[in-house]
């Protein structure tokens, strides 16, 4: 459950914005997941319920997908992302690090591995709503 | 938008001991032999040890300890293969024998995801193999990994201590501990690197002789270990 990692890093991160603006619940956490990651929105889910804080009790998760685009840097081809034909080891390693896909997938027009992942890496913190104390 | 790995690092490190950076600003000085022998040495000491190969484009660690094939287990994050007593984590674990073609940014988080989700378990020290240059890399995980200090490894090359140098100032600028010089691959004693170092103000921890034999030793630990390299080196880092 790597998914387990990355949500502790969302807890962490809006547990940290909640103090520093003072909020005294959270009652939104919207997340960005990025298609290349391939993490599992339900695994991601199960981990933010299991390890949220009391400050998040009554925090609707909200999972916003991504999907995965790249640009060659060497031809300016640009294509989408798919999983398809991909060996389960190799789809491992782009889950784990997503910048291994520079070392399995090549553009598919001139064959470089010199590409830019346009949008949809991995896992990223949109917005946070709350209710602020009483000063 | 904000990036959620940040915030969890600092407790990746948490059953940490010492975090100790191997690192040089010159590439060939030996910076992935002496973090290799360093770990496999506190190790056999008795400590436990962990070694972290930051060097994603040219990783080598793993050809000096002749490891291959090892996957880090998923548990709640994922936990280090054990390779010769180390707790291991390096990049081929999931590039293996292919290259990886990163752009700065791209190793920068790279090296950002692997600290993030790497579950270390209580160790003594981690050695890290840093990656090469003052570029993004180097500067993430000064910035990201709590408690690090630095052993440079330097040659007796003018032209290594140059470099070396140059890291040497960035590192007192970011107010870096620095534990000290270390002078590899040495064939006549000169005295050159000590004084300069020491005109910094740090320490020179002291030289190790150019060993010819050492190559025959790539790929096996217990004979790495058995290396005048690797006996010289004990010597130097005794007071760790």
């Amino acid at each position: 459950m790597h998914e387990w990692a990355l949500t502790e890093g969302v807890i962490a991160t809006a547990t940290r914005f909640a103090e520093q603006n003072g909020l005294t619940e959270v009652t939104e956490v919207v997340v960005m997941v990025g298609e290349l990651q391939q993490v599992e929105h339900e695994v991601l889910q199960f981990a933010f319920q299991q390890l949220k804080i009391p400050l998040f009790k009554n925090a609707e998760f909200v999972l916003r997908p991504q999907p995965a685009k790249f640009k060659c840097r060497n031809c300016g081809h640009e294509w989408s992302f798919t999983s398809e034909g991909m060996t389960e080891e190799v789809s491992e390693a782009i889950h784990f690090v997503p910048e291994m896909a520079h070392v399995y997938i090549k553009c598919s027009e001139c064959g470089s591995p010199d590409f830019e992942v346009v949008e949809g890496r991995g896992v990223w913190l949109v917005t946070i709503k709350g209710v602020k104390g009483h000063e | 938008m904000s990036d959620p790995r940040i915030a969890i690092i600092e407790k990746r490190f948490e059953d940490v001991g010492r975090v100790i950076a191997v690192t040089s600003g010159k590439g060939g000085v030996g910076k992935s032999m002496v973090a290799t022998a360093l770990a496999l040495s506190l190790a056999r000491m008795g400590h436990r040890v962990g070694l972290l190969d930051l060097d994603f484009t040219s990783p080598s660690t793993h050809v000096i300890m002749g490891v291959e094939g090892l996957y880090p287990e998923e548990d709640y994050g994922i936990v280090p293969p054990l390779a010769h007593g180390l707790r291991y984590m390096s990049i081929v674990h999931y590039s293996a024998e292919e290259p990886a073609p990163l752009r700065g940014e791209d190793v920068s988080n790279a090296i950002i995801e692997l600290l993030a989700i790497t579950r270390w378990q209580e160790l003594d020290y981690l050695i890290i193999d840093m990656p090469p240059g003052i570029g993004d890399a180097t500067l993430d995980t000064i910035r990201l990994i709590p408690r690090i200090e630095f052993i440079v490894v330097t040659t007796p090359s003018r032209v290594a201590y140059e470099s070396v140098k140059r890291l040497l100032l960035l590192l007192n600028d970011l107010k870096k501990p620095v534990i000290g010089v270390l002078e590899n691959m040495v064939m006549e004693p000169s005295g050159y690197v000590k004084s300069e170092v020491e005109s910094l103000c740090l320490t020179y921890m002291g030289a190790i002789d150019y060993d010819e034999k050492l190559e025959e030793t790539i790929g096996s630990p217990d004979r790495l270990m058995k290396t005048s390299f690797s006996k010289q080196l004990r010597k130097l880092v005794q007071g760790l």
